[in-house]
């Protein structure tokens, strides 16, 4: 019963998650453009939000591509580049544990805002709220999981441990579960929790992650000119 | 050179009499729905002031509007590219909701439902947003009207630039004027440039900038960049939203609903050609004072032949040729020189103009010493300043806003010696530099004021038309559920919110098509 439990949340839950992250962003955006949008509540209450967006949009964009390069290079990459695999703990400790912080006091300031704001609570949904919940919740469970990383930081084991799981994962290996087997439960939590915020990621407003506008450094002069094809003019 | 056309509009602040019928068709029609009841495309605002948004023309404040570099380029004055970016997370350029206003209602149902008390019950106002109850509503559209509030607020309008503003602030000096502001569809807008997402688009064929309400994503760069602050993020959508400038009627040919509605009819529409090669050269002139001159000089003229063909080539109806011949904004704007653009120095080439008001001449002309200046009084005696006006509509530049109220007395003088006294008033059209033929024109056009004078709109092109075979079974714009609507309660995507019942007692969702 155990086993199995444990093969359907670490070995089946993230394709489930992945999918529905997929298919769902697709949907909506093929679907229903009108509702894809970051839903800025800046023009309702500037106070909390400079300092709190800035901070948790720099820490957790930060966190994420520490998660996403940590989790998936694979550790033969990095030896060959002479970094043991306790040197990458505590780099990770070192920097995961920094910008977690950063993240941690913008989210709890936005988190704060949406609750206490009357005007920000009131125009709120509840996946607006449900969403800020789950991130500070992972956050935590993040910044909670520190300490033991701390503790094994020799050796790495850990890490090298979780991050095997997650490229076997993404590498489609029926034995992918094993690897999250025999972690604290706070490793376990933090990646059941994730998996979540993927699955319900197109449901919310997180959606304008994909829409990040960097192409518009590479927009050609300033002005847009439309033809009634849709074509761009000038 | 590449020649497109565009619906220009003009104002006759010499005849708007600030009723706000504006307002409040294009209110009913166009924004009045959750999330926009703080937003309105088409507002009047009564100067001196500092308007709505507060201070919305102190482009040290929002950062609005372009500015040119030392290179001679132009870019945002927000930033350029890189600098708008980070600026997503947090918008500091931004105006909060409280600088336009709280949206209200009252307890209506108060009144009805009141016990019985010694004094009558009263409604007071309530918040559209938090729908908690406001003590004191701080600010509206046009919460200065009539020269509301104190001098000493009202006079931080940057149009007091160069003036001794403390003489205006007593009572026999004191002046005003209204200003009907909407967005302005510039030739070089800012909003375009600075949104991340390319949403926002200027249409060729009829110059109309539109919010593509699919592709924006609320990133908000729009609402800093624009210097009218004519851009309003829809709080509940997540997008941002503008003036369409009616472009359903436009392309049926009928005016937009402000126009339409305007009892003083003081608007008009018309067709201006220009040339779209040179709108970044006219923008980036140097000294502001030559940015009306360099907008003058873009706009092109639809009887040269060499213009006629030139635009034939690209591609612009017949209909619109013929139509921008006869258009009254062209006339206004480059034949009599009435017109002027708000605002130049934000070096967006806005396309909606303005006529100057007149205004009454100071009590020593009053008294009698008129006559002696001639048939035209002294402009530099007028009530409101020429500096005032000059800072609004030419960057600071008087000769031409002179020179244009000038005409507008020519033509009262011209005009009342003519069917007073039977006379034909030549010096003072001399005086002006205007022919007969042109007074009568711009009498016929500017007093009158027919409806047909006043709109020449030529409908939208067969050619330039969408197949509307192909949108056969389609219904329309909605708020984001398609045709579909789903058939559940959930709405699995869109904003599914928990809307109290004190929140003006509307627990209704807008959906249109359902």
């Amino acid at each position: 019963m155990a086993d199995w439990f444990h093969i359907l949340v670490f070995g089946y839950y993230p394709y489930l998650a992945a999918t529905v992250f997929l298919a769902g962003s697709l949907i909506r955006f093929d679907r229903e453009q009108y509702t894809w949008r970051s839903g800025s509540s800046q023009l309702l209450r500037r106070h909390q939000l400079i300092w709190g967006s800035v901070l948790f949009h720099v820490g957790i964009l930060l966190l994420f591509f520490g998660h996403f390069v940590g989790l998936l290079t694979p550790k033969e990459i990095y030896h060959a580049f002479g970094m043991g695999s306790g040197t990458k703990q505590v780099l990770a400790i070192v920097a995961g544990g920094l910008f977690g912080v950063v993240c941690f006091v913008g989210l709890t300031m936005l988190l704060h805002r949406r609750l206490f704001d009357p005007r920000i609570r009131a125009t709120s949904s509840v996946m607006d709220i449900a969403i800020l919940v789950l991130l500070w919740l992972q956050l935590v469970l993040g910044l909670a999981s520190l300490p033991l990383s701390w503790a094994h930081r020799e050796g790495g084991e850990i890490m090298v441990q979780l991050s095997l799981w997650a490229q076997k994962i993404v590498t489609f290996q029926s034995d992918a579960a094993d690897y999250a087997m025999g972690v604290h439960w706070i490793y376990q939590v933090h990646i059941v929790l994730g998996l979540t915020i993927f699955l319900v990621f197109p449901f919310s407003r997180l959606v304008h992650v994909w829409s990040a506008p960097v192409g518009y450094l590479g927009r050609r002069g300033y002005q847009v000119v439309r033809t009634r094809e849709g074509r761009r003019a000038a | 050179m590449k020649i497109r056309a565009q619906i220009g509009k003009v104002l006759n602040l010499d005849k708007c009499i600030g009723c706000h019928t504006c307002s409040v068709t294009c209110k009913n029609v166009w924004t009045s729905r959750e999330g926009m009841e703080y937003a309105w495309f088409n507002n009047v605002e009564t100067k001196p002031g500092v308007g709505y948004p507060k201070e919305w023309e102190n482009q040290e404040v929002w950062n609005g509007g372009w500015v040119r570099k030392k290179n001679g380029r132009i870019a945002p004055k927000m930033g350029g590219k890189l600098r708008i970016l980070a600026k997503i997370f947090a918008n500091p350029d931004m105006p909060q909701i409280d600088d336009y206003y709280e949206p209200f209602t009252f307890d209506y149902e108060h009144l009805h439902n009141a016990p019985e008390s010694e004094t009558p019950p009263t409604a007071r106002p309530r918040s559209l947003i938090s729908g908690e109850r406001m003590e004191k509503i701080e600010w509206g559209p046009n919460w200065e009207e009539i020269l509301g509030g104190e001098f000493s607020k009202r006079s931080r309008d940057v149009n007091f630039e160069a003036i001794e503003k403390e003489v205006y602030g007593q009572f026999e000096n004191t002046f005003m004027m209204y200003l009907p502001r909407l967005c302005e569809h510039c030739l070089n807008p800012t909003c375009v440039a600075a949104c991340p997402s390319g949403a926002i688009y200027k249409r060729e064929e009829d110059g109309i900038v539109l919010i593509d309400q699919d592709k924006c994503r609320g990133w908000r760069m729009c609402v800093s960049g624009c210097p009218y602050k004519k851009i309003y993020y829809n709080w509940r959508s997540g997008k941002s939203e503008k003036c369409i400038f009616c472009y359903p009627r436009i392309e049926a040919g009928q005016p937009t609903v402000c126009s339409e509605t305007c009892v003083g009819r003081i608007r008009y529409l018309g067709v201006l050609l220009y040339d779209a090669d040179r709108i970044e050269s006219a923008a980036a002139v140097e000294d502001p004072k030559d940015l009306y001159q360099a907008q003058l000089d873009i706009f092109l003229d639809p009887f040269d032949t060499e213009v006629i063909r030139q635009a034939r080539a690209d591609g612009v109806p017949q209909s619109w040729l013929d139509a921008a011949q006869r258009s009254p904004v062209y006339r206004m704007a480059m034949d009599w020189k009435v017109a002027f653009p708000l605002h130049p120095e934000y070096r967006t080439l806005p396309m909606v103009w303005y006529v100057p008001p007149l205004s009454p001449i100071q009590s020593a002309a009053e008294a009698g010493a008129l006559g002696s200046h001639g048939l035209i009084p002294d402009v530099s005696q007028l009530r409101i300043p020429l500096r005032y006006l000059a800072n609004l509509l030419t960057a600071g530049d008087e000769a031409p806003v002179k020179l244009a109220l000038e005409r507008m007395l020519a033509m009262r003088a011209y005009m009342r010696a003519r069917h007073v006294e039977d006379r034909r008033e030549l010096e003072v059209l001399d005086r002006v530099g205007l022919t007969e033929a042109a007074i009568e024109d711009m009498y016929q056009t500017m007093a009158i004021a027919n409806y047909e004078d006043r709109f020449v709109i030529p409908t939208s092109h067969r050619e330039y038309a969408e197949e509307a075979f192909d949108l056969r079974g389609e219904c329309g714009f909605s708020f984001g559920d398609g045709c579909s609507g789903g058939g559940g309660k959930i709405d699995l995507f869109s904003h599914e919110v928990r809307v109290g019942p004190s929140a003006g007692g509307r627990s209704d969702r807008v959906v249109p098509g359902q």
